[in-house]
């Protein structure tokens, strides 16, 4: 597997510290090796020079020239569609059942419960079926 | 907010108007004067008494109430008057009739009950329901209870004969200690026939709507408990 994942112009950050954490962000230039120029004008993030220790780099990419002017990158992020982007990767998907499930009260997670227990009970039989088969 | 004065002042110490123009203002003439109440006749201090002896005027007006001939020599420290008074708890907004409530002290804690109502001394009437899991109708405090956001919709259920004095206990008269007694008391006493009527009535009525949930019942039934990884600051019940 080739590591594609660069920090450049374009690339796409999700930041996990501050006043913004949550949010994503374009890298528009780089400052030196630790720090970088951030802007996400759709997800609320001024413009600032950010650490990579409050930033994580992601596999997506936003085609953008260096020092992009903020209107200019929002209209080429929603032309590129970075959101719908988003949310397709697996690590968007797995914030988002991170975020469903603090939000489940008391009875939804009973109710969890049982629907697991259901779908354990219904593999394990169909698996001890397929196993014993296997067996013979 | 408070509104603007009437009689402004213009600098401190010269207010805008004169006495009499801010009387006229305030029109104070134009409202009827409320009629001042007949005071009671204070109880009489003093009584008339006959007296003997012709150059005593025959009768004298004597003291009810002698006060004492004595100074006492120290002072007495007067217990100060406390003007706080007890009242009920006030209902916590998240706790209305019908809701879970997670119990946790007591004997039944842990158990999920349905709040039934507030009662006059500020406590809470649940009930398990006791079918479902032997939680009878009884009151705690809210303060040992966490409310959850499920809701019955219990107006239906009659709930008028639960108040705080349906549930003293009924005074025993005092026996002598014989030996039979001693081993009597150790015993458990039966639940009074009204108390169990009363129960059923009630378990009746919400079972009907529990029934109408198909995990509902099995919810009521099981307990609460925290597990790995949760943190109940954190949680939304």
């Amino acid at each position: 597997m080739v590591f594609n994942r660069y920090v450049e112009v374009g690339r796409v950050v999700y930041i996990t510290y501050g006043p913004d954490a949550g949010k994503l962000a374009v890298i528009v230039d780089i400052v030196d090796h630790s720090r970088v120029l951030v802007d996400g004008p759709n997800t609320g993030v001024k413009r600032q020079s950010i650490s990579f220790k409050r930033a994580n780099l992601t596999d997506l990419k936003v085609d953008i020239p260096r020092t992009i002017g903020t209107p200019a990158l929002k209209k080429a992020i929603e032309k590129q569609d970075l959101a719908g982007r988003w949310a397709k990767t697996a690590w968007a998907q797995k914030i988002a059942r991170r975020e469903a499930r603090a939000e489940l009260g008391d009875f939804d997670r009973f109710k969890l419960m049982v629907a697991r227990k259901t779908r354990r009970s219904v593999v394990g039989k169909a698996a001890a079926k397929l196993r014993k088969a296997a067996a013979k | 907010m408070a509104h603007a004065p009437t009689n402004p002042s213009i600098i401190p110490g010269v207010s805008r108007f004169s006495r009499s123009a801010s009387y006229a203002k305030k029109a104070l003439f134009k409202k009827t004067k409320a009629a001042a109440g007949k005071k009671a006749e204070a109880p009489a201090t003093h009584k008339t008494v006959e007296v003997g002896g012709a150059k005593n005027g025959k009768t004298r007006q004597v003291p009810v109430a002698r006060p004492s001939r004595f100074y006492l020599a120290d002072d007495v420290a007067v217990p100060k008057k406390s003007r706080k008074t007890a009242r009920p708890a006030k209902l916590r907004a998240t706790i209305t009739p019908g809701t879970v409530l997670i119990v946790l002290s007591g004997k039944y804690r842990g158990k999920r009950v349905v709040f039934l109502k507030q009662l006059d001394s500020g406590l809470l009437l649940v009930t398990g329901p006791h079918k479902v899991n032997g939680v009878p109708i009884r009151r705690v405090n809210q303060a040992y209870v966490i409310a959850t956001s499920t809701k019955l919709d219990i107006s239906g259920v009659k709930t008028e004969k639960f108040t705080d004095s349906y549930f003293k206990k009924e005074q025993e008269s005092k026996k002598a200690a014989t030996e039979e007694a001693l081993f009597e008391a150790g015993q458990k006493k039966a639940t009074p026939a009204a108390r169990v009527t009363d129960q059923k009535e009630v378990d009746k009525a919400i079972l009907a709507i529990v029934k109408k949930d198909r995990v509902l019942k099995s919810y009521l039934n099981s307990t609460f408990a925290l597990s790995r990884g949760q943190f109940p600051h954190l949680m939304k019940f």
